[in-house]
């Protein structure tokens, strides 16, 4: 007996420290505001859902063992299938249990709103970096410091980041930072908006987590899987530093490197551009919008393939 | 240019013979093919096959078919979940698995295609085809000719599934297909066609069946059963069947709208030329969402009616049980948007369908606490059903949870797309809708074959089955709170996800074992099924409450020989209790001649000429696509002009095989 009680502790422990270890780096270890909110808000909706599942779960295993057909002593009331007051109780407490929840949610929606700026904590004018979706890899440009770079983004800790996202060239993405701020799609065409900030220096990973293809049979890389980023929160003259350190790049992100960029790729490597052209991402969202089909980037990968069939 | 005309694009190149691991799989259909093909010539079973089962209208038999298709495709969607649990197992760091990135997603696709569409569907039809007539007391369903066609049309898709794993490829876009990645310029290949036309005329098969239960329901149930007498089985499963009416229409409109964009170059979900993706992701999702009710509510109708038999008491608040579910099958419609809340929609957008997807909550606790309740006082029998239906319960409140969680948007904002919500629906489909139609189709074998099932090896697959579950989900529940994503072929050591996945691979193992011993469980039982303890003379093995109990085992084709007249919720249940006080009546009634419908070939042809005409339009093989449309088109119009569609069952044969049943359950 004593073994099993050994063994089961052991067991145990190794679960809970794997738990524990199991944390870090994910959504239960914010680094942000809105990551933060995020946490309470998962923390206090599994509170408030146990007081309810927990009790359910132990009356139907204690409801089931007592009640069982071999158990004589148990009262077996075969008619009875009504009972008016305790109706009136698991009705009451499921809709009391989603009442707070849904009071919850609203306000927690509203606040947490990825479209809606940091503003409140009344600390300037957020940061903006254009976000665009690559396939496979992130194209991060920031308009006001003229720099572009592939898969880093570089962020001051403590100041409100606004990023405009759009995808090109790749279907649907989901551009995720767990630490931060959680996810939002990125679609060509369309344009989403995200609104973070980070507290604590430190490298946080980011990728995206919708999927987005991989490359056909008989082309190595992994695609979807490899669509990854580092975010990098440090100090202001670090940002700054690092601003300066980007504006001496001798890569250029002209049109024509732009589309180099382009195509499929799996090549993940950190890049870092200068970008003196600040309508490049405005361009992406009417090269998708403007209705003319012959020209279309749709229409021309139509045209390519079928020119590859023949 | 002439093989263009005959072949379209079908060459022999388009079957992947490079590919060891297809043409494996390939060749143990083959193999199991030609085994069963091999055994019908030997054993001369042709015509027994035609006349007994392709051409059968009768409902229980369709019912066995959808259920054995329903296996055999849940024994190739388990395939693919050992290989992505595998592949996740193997594929860190420096190491890259097994499967090549596209091969991957293939396979998650046709995992997930197979499973909802192939598993639940054709399993969830099956029950209700031998459960919903004889539990209204009805001799078929409303429609039977219309019965055949709806499974031939369910079979062709399926079988188009399944031949797309080595001619052609299937889809590599996961498995709603969302566009632009399903559009033409990304995916060209076929593997997007085939899942198209294999959902289409699957499709097709669903919806006709809803109508054909939906009537059935409403209009052929015996005199006496009002809808709030019906069987709690029949009721979820009509609400279930008022859902597939109103769903599918948008599912089929919705791929028909991408078979556009793909064939004719429209723009209705492309990313330009004023096509909008998000269109497309909200018209599947409010099919989508419906769906998993479609799948869940027959499951809860199971579980009420194995609680109620094995406690020996009446489900406690059947009338709540019926509000709860109509109230489940109104939400279900409001709720869609909340697949993509990360969408960018506003917060009061997101807050509101955030909310209604929390309400739908309530009326599902509700259910629970029924069915606790209804162990409460009783006499808890633990077989096999009853077993499925505990663990479901236990099960299911943490699937609830965690749905719950995911319901609130900056949660979602989070856990979206992260095997969080991985763990989170197989959480509700595992341990609701499969273990509900486990439930059911052990409650129902007796009455649908005559003999029991074996016990000792339905429990060993109980257990393997519910601690795998665990085994192989809650590490996901972990692993999504750590950031992992969903459909990752490949991941590196840093992210430390790999020990966990190792346990869930260990999981899928122990889920494998259970497969396994449902397959030996049902060969023992068949090789037993003339012994005492599995035979089922009496028709009624469980101490049943209702209807379909109270004829023999199996029913005759006819179901019943006199229409049933009832004044309760539990007919059978209230009049062997009559029986005891009173006993049971002594004159022999007399047989009346019963009207019945005969075979048909055409559901079955028609199914078939579908299936040809969808491979032909998947090749672009128009000249075919054209034979088969005709065919499907035009025997069912020559049919219609045929009157000769129905017979009588003469009183006399009736009554020799009454006295027969009689005589059996007597000895």
């Amino acid at each position: 007996m004593i073994k099993i009680r050994y063994i089961l502790f052991a067991l145990l422990t190794a679960v809970l420290a794997c738990f524990l270890t199991g944390c870090s780096q994910g959504i239960l270890d914010p680094a942000g505001y809105v990551a933060d909110q995020e946490r309470r808000l998962l923390l206090l909706a599994l509170i408030l859902m146990c007081i309810v599942v927990i009790p359910v779960i132990i009356l139907n295993f204690i409801i089931a063992f007592h009640y069982r057909a071999s158990n004589k002593k148990a009262k077996y009331s075969p008619e009875w299938s009504h009972s008016v007051h305790l109706e009136f109780v698991i009705w009451t407490i499921p809709c009391i249990i989603i009442l707070i929840l849904a009071i919850m949610t609203w306000i927690y929606t509203h606040r947490l709103d990825p479209y809606r700026p940091l503003a409140e904590k009344g600390r300037g004018k957020p940061l903006t970096i254009e976000v665009v979706a690559l396939d496979w890899r992130w194209l991060f440009i920031y308009p006001e410091q003229h720099i572009a770079t592939i898969n880093f983004m570089q962020i001051p800790v403590n100041r409100d980041v606004a990023l405009l996202l759009t995808g090109d060239g790749s279907p649907m993405n989901s551009f995720e930072m767990p630490q931060l701020a959680g996810q939002i799609y990125v679609m060509p065409g369309m344009q989403t908006k995200l609104h973070f900030d980070a507290y604590k220096p430190g490298d946080y990973r980011g990728f995206s987590s919708n999927y987005s293809g991989s490359p056909p049979l008989g082309v190595s890389g992994q695609g979807f899987a490899g669509m990854k980023f580092t975010v990098r929160a440090g100090s202001d003259a670090d940002f700054n530093a690092w601003v300066k350190k980007a504006q001496q790049s001798p890569d250029v992100l002209t049109q024509e490197q732009y589309n180099k960029l382009l195509p499929p790729s799996s090549d993940a490597t950190v890049r870092l551009f200068t970008a003196p052209d600040n309508s490049l991402f405005n361009d992406l969202m009417m090269k998708y919008n403007t209705v003319i089909p012959a020209s279309s980037p749709s229409a021309d990968q139509h045209a390519k393939f079928i020119t590859s069939q023949e | 240019m002439l093989l263009d005309i005959l072949f379209g694009h079908l060459r022999l190149d388009s079957i992947p013979y490079t590919n060891p691991l297809i043409m494996g799989a390939t060749s143990f259909m083959g193999v199991a093919a030609a085994v069963v093909l091999a055994s019908i010539f030997y054993f001369k079973k042709w015509k027994y096959l035609w006349t007994n089962w392709l051409t059968t209208v009768d409902h229980k038999r369709i019912g066995i078919m959808y259920i054995l298709l329903s296996f055999v495709m849940l024994l190739r969607g388990f395939s693919d979940a050992l290989l992505m649990r595998s592949q996740q197992m193997l594929s860190v760091g420096t190491h890259y698995g097994y499967l090549p990135a596209h091969h991957y997603a293939e396979i998650f696709s046709a995992h997930g295609v197979i499973m909802i569409f192939f598993v639940a569907m054709p399993f969830m039809f099956g029950l209700l085809n031998l459960a919903v007539p004889l539990q209204i007391g009805a001799r078929d369903v409303a429609f039977p000719y219309l019965n055949s066609f709806s499974f031939w049309m369910t079979f062709s898709g399926a079988f188009l599934l399944l031949i797309s794993l080595f001619i052609g490829d299937f889809a590599a876009t996961g498995w709603l297909a969302y566009p632009p990645l399903s559009e033409f310029n990304f995916s060209p290949d076929v593997g997007v066609d085939y899942y198209i036309w294999a959902l289409q005329i699957a499709g097709v098969g669903s919806l006709l069946s809803g109508i054909n239960f939906f009537v059935t329901i409403l209009k052929m149930r015996c005199p006496g059963m009002t809808m709030m007498k019906m069987p709690i089985f029949t009721w979820t499963s009509f609400c279930a069947m008022v859902l597939v009416i109103l769903a599918f229409p948008i599912l089929t409109v919705t791929l028909a709208l991408l078979l556009f964009d793909r064939l004719f170059g429209t723009h209705f979900f492309t990313a330009d030329g004023g096509g909008n993706l998000m269109m497309y992701m909200n018209l599947i999702w409010a099919w989508g969402h419906p769906e998993v009710y479609i799948l869940i509510l027959p499951a809860f109708g199971v579980f009420s009616e194995v609680v109620a038999t094995f406690c020996k008491k009446p489900l406690f608040g059947y009338k709540t049980m019926v509000y709860a579910t109509i109230a489940i099958m109104f939400l279900s419609f409001v709720v869609w948007l909340h697949h993509f809340f990360t969408m960018g929609a506003g917060a009061d957008v997101n807050a509101f369908f955030g909310i209604t997807t929390m309400i739908i909550a309530i009326p599902t606790g509700v259910k629970i606490f029924n069915w606790v309740f209804t162990m409460y006082r009783g006499k808890v029998i633990y077989n096999e059903s009853m077993l499925w239906t505990i663990g479901f319960i236990f099960t299911f409140s943490i699937g609830g949870m965690t749905g719950v969680m995911m319901a609130v948007p900056p949660i979602d904002f989070q856990v979206h797309n992260s095997v969080f919500l991985i763990a989170h629906f197989h959480n509700v489909i595992i341990g609701g809708v499969l273990f509900g139609y486990f439930a059911g189709a052990t409650y129902w074998w007796p009455k649908t074959f005559g003999f029991k099932l074996n016990e000792f090896w339905g429990k060993c697959s109980f257990w393997f089955w519910i601690v795998g579950f665990y085994l192989a989900f809650m590490p996901l529940y972990v692993l999504g709170l750590k950031g992992m994503t969903r459909r990752l072929y490949h991941y590196d050591v840093a992210s430390g996800y790999h020990a966990w996945l190792i346990v869930a691979a260990v999981g899928a193992l122990l889920i494998l074992f259970g497969v396994i011993c449902q397959i030996i469980q049902v060969i023992v039982s068949i090789k037993n099924r003339n012994h005492p303890d599995y035979i089922d003379l009496t028709g009624d093995p469980w101490g049943g409450r209702t209807l379909e109990w109270s004829v023999s085992s199996p029913p005759p084709f006819y179901n019943f020989a006199f229409t049933p007249t009832v004044d309760c919720i539990d007919p059978y249940w209230a009049q062997k209790q009559k029986w005891a006080k009173e006993g049971k009546p002594t004159e022999q009634p007399r047989y009346v001649d019963i009207h019945m419908p005969k075979n048909t070939p055409i559901g079955f042809i028609m199914g078939i000429a579908a299936g040809i005409c969808g491979f032909a339009m998947i090749w672009s093989i128009y000249w075919l696509a054209l034979v088969g449309f005709l065919v499907a088109v035009i025997t069912p119009i020559v049919r219609s002009f045929n009157s000769n569609v129905d017979y009588y069952v003469k009183a006399s044969e009736v009554e020799k095989i009454e006295s027969e049943h009689l005589r059996r359950a007597a000895s």
